[in-house]
């Protein structure tokens, strides 16, 4: 369908765009990259009576390296982030995996996060590197890790009057390694299950932190309990691998739908998870 | 701040277009009913078939996806720029010569999204194509052909 009649503003700063919600009622939605939000609006599951497009504020456009990281804004697109360099290679490695170029074209960092599809990457990404998301609102700006930042399937800890206006991702150190994989139908397609893996490698190959996210399987990316017990203070190699996998996937609850089972979705988590850590252990060793 | 007709301007082809348009007026249809663009195509009108592919700034985007006033000040690349009937353009010739449409609805969609892959021979390998064109849905060809087509065509030193 074509989407419902909307009134429609452009604004030029934040605070501006922060008004014009405010004054637009409940039904005022931000655009962003629209790659989310106009095919709902096109199946009318989506119907704002007003759109505060930010695409035209420059401010949100920008990647500004901040102590121990990178701060980017919330309107980076997809394809600008996969160039820069001071951005966390974990995120730069997500990149590929969402969609297809035409989407990351007009896509966004900060729409896919705070839009939090759970089999969306950048929200398991974000959990992994324990990014921290800046939220603006009229009474100021706040920080909020990422931990806490996605509430349920897309729903986020942001208010009605507030906006995602960047995310501080860390610097990676050295010795550290990441990896992301997922399995969809085909390459492009939402995944069906996925798990995003950082590990860092201390002295006498050690591991001393450690984070794997699986996504798609749940209502929003958690980070594995049970696998960050596992593996720091374990030297990397395959059994441990293979064990902590196994721990990962006998605490996803997936659900059963038209595109996969709950049991493929786990069994994907398993063998993706063991294969992300050893993609992660060979980084974090400087190879390829 | 409105819901009435919003008044734009952008480029279209090389040429300078000025019209007034309701803001959920998707770019798409805004080039086929207002501009009489008829190339671009509706597949699904959700993103997820790449019938609407046209070039913004440069950059291949998903055309039902963005509202027309979202496009003002913009530079925008349909089909049509790409040449007539009567005079192709290299990129169209290769894919005549490779048998590259069937029916021809997806096929304004790919030609854009070949287009913004550039003259960069180096990318012209079979697994960037591929990766490429996963992007827009055909239903007809195998893709196969589409393949050959691009490959000559990025190939060619005079690209489009």
């Amino acid at each position: 369908m074509k989407a419902a009649p909307f009134e429609y503003a452009v604004p030029s700063s934040i605070d501006e765009a922060l008004a014009l919600v405010a004054d637009g009622g409940e039904e005022a939605r931000f655009l962003a990259g629209g790659q989310s939000l106009v095919p709902l609006m096109a199946f009318r599951l989506a119907e704002p009576t007003m759109l505060v497009d930010l695409n035209r504020i420059p401010a949100l456009r920008e990647v500004v390296i901040e102590e121990g990281g990178a701060l980017v804004g919330a309107m980076v697109t997809q394809a600008a982030a996969g160039g820069a360099e001071e951005i966390h290679p974990l995120v730069r490695q997500a990149l590929p995996l969402i969609g297809h170029q035409q989407i990351r074209n007009r896509g966004t960092i900060g729409g896919s996060l705070a839009h939090a599809d759970p089999a969306a990457e950048l929200p398991a990404v974000a959990v992994a590197l324990g990014a921290e998301m800046i939220v603006k609102g009229s009474s100021g700006s706040r920080r909020v890790v990422a931990a806490d930042f996605f509430v349920t399937h897309f729903a986020t800890a942001m208010g009605p009057d507030e906006v995602l206006e960047g995310v501080w991702f860390p610097n990676r150190q050295p010795q550290d390694g990441s990896a992301i994989l997922e399995v969809g139908r085909r390459p492009g397609d939402f995944a069906l299950a996925g798990v995003a893996a950082r590990l860092r490698l201390g002295d006498g190959d050690t591991i001393t932190d450690a984070a794997v996210v699986p996504f798609a399987v749940g209502d929003r990316p958690v980070a594995s309990v049970p696998a960050r017990e596992g593996l720091i203070g374990s030297s990397p190699g395959e059994r441990l691998f293979r064990e902590v996998a196994g721990e990962v996937a006998a605490n996803v609850h997936p659900t059963s739908d038209v595109h996969a089972t709950a049991e493929y979705r786990r069994h994907a988590v398993r063998v993706l998870a063991a294969r992300a850590l050893a993609q992660a252990s060979r980084l974090s060793r400087g190879g390829p | 701040m409105t819901m009435e007709p919003v008044r734009i301007s952008l480029t279209v082809n090389g040429n300078r277009a000025h019209a007034e348009v309701e803001p959920r007026r998707t770019l798409a249809d805004f080039l086929r009913e207002e501009l009489r663009l008829t190339g671009t195509h509706l597949g699904c009108e959700h993103g997820v078939c790449g019938a609407c592919t046209v070039l913004v700034d440069g950059d291949a985007v998903r055309s039902c996806l963005m509202f027309a006033v979202q496009a003002d000040g913009a530079d925008v690349t349909t089909v049509e720029a790409l040449g007539t009937p009567d005079r192709l353009a290299s990129l169209q010739k290769a894919f005549v010569e490779a048998g590259g449409l069937q029916c021809g609805f997806c096929t304004p969609g790919i030609l854009m999204t070949a287009l913004a892959m550039g003259h960069d021979p180096d990318r012209a390998t079979d697994s960037e194509i591929r990766d490429a064109i996963a992007a827009n849905l055909c239903r007809c060809t195998g893709y196969s052909s589409v393949v050959r087509a691009i490959r000559t065509a990025l190939g060619q030193d005079s690209g489009v």
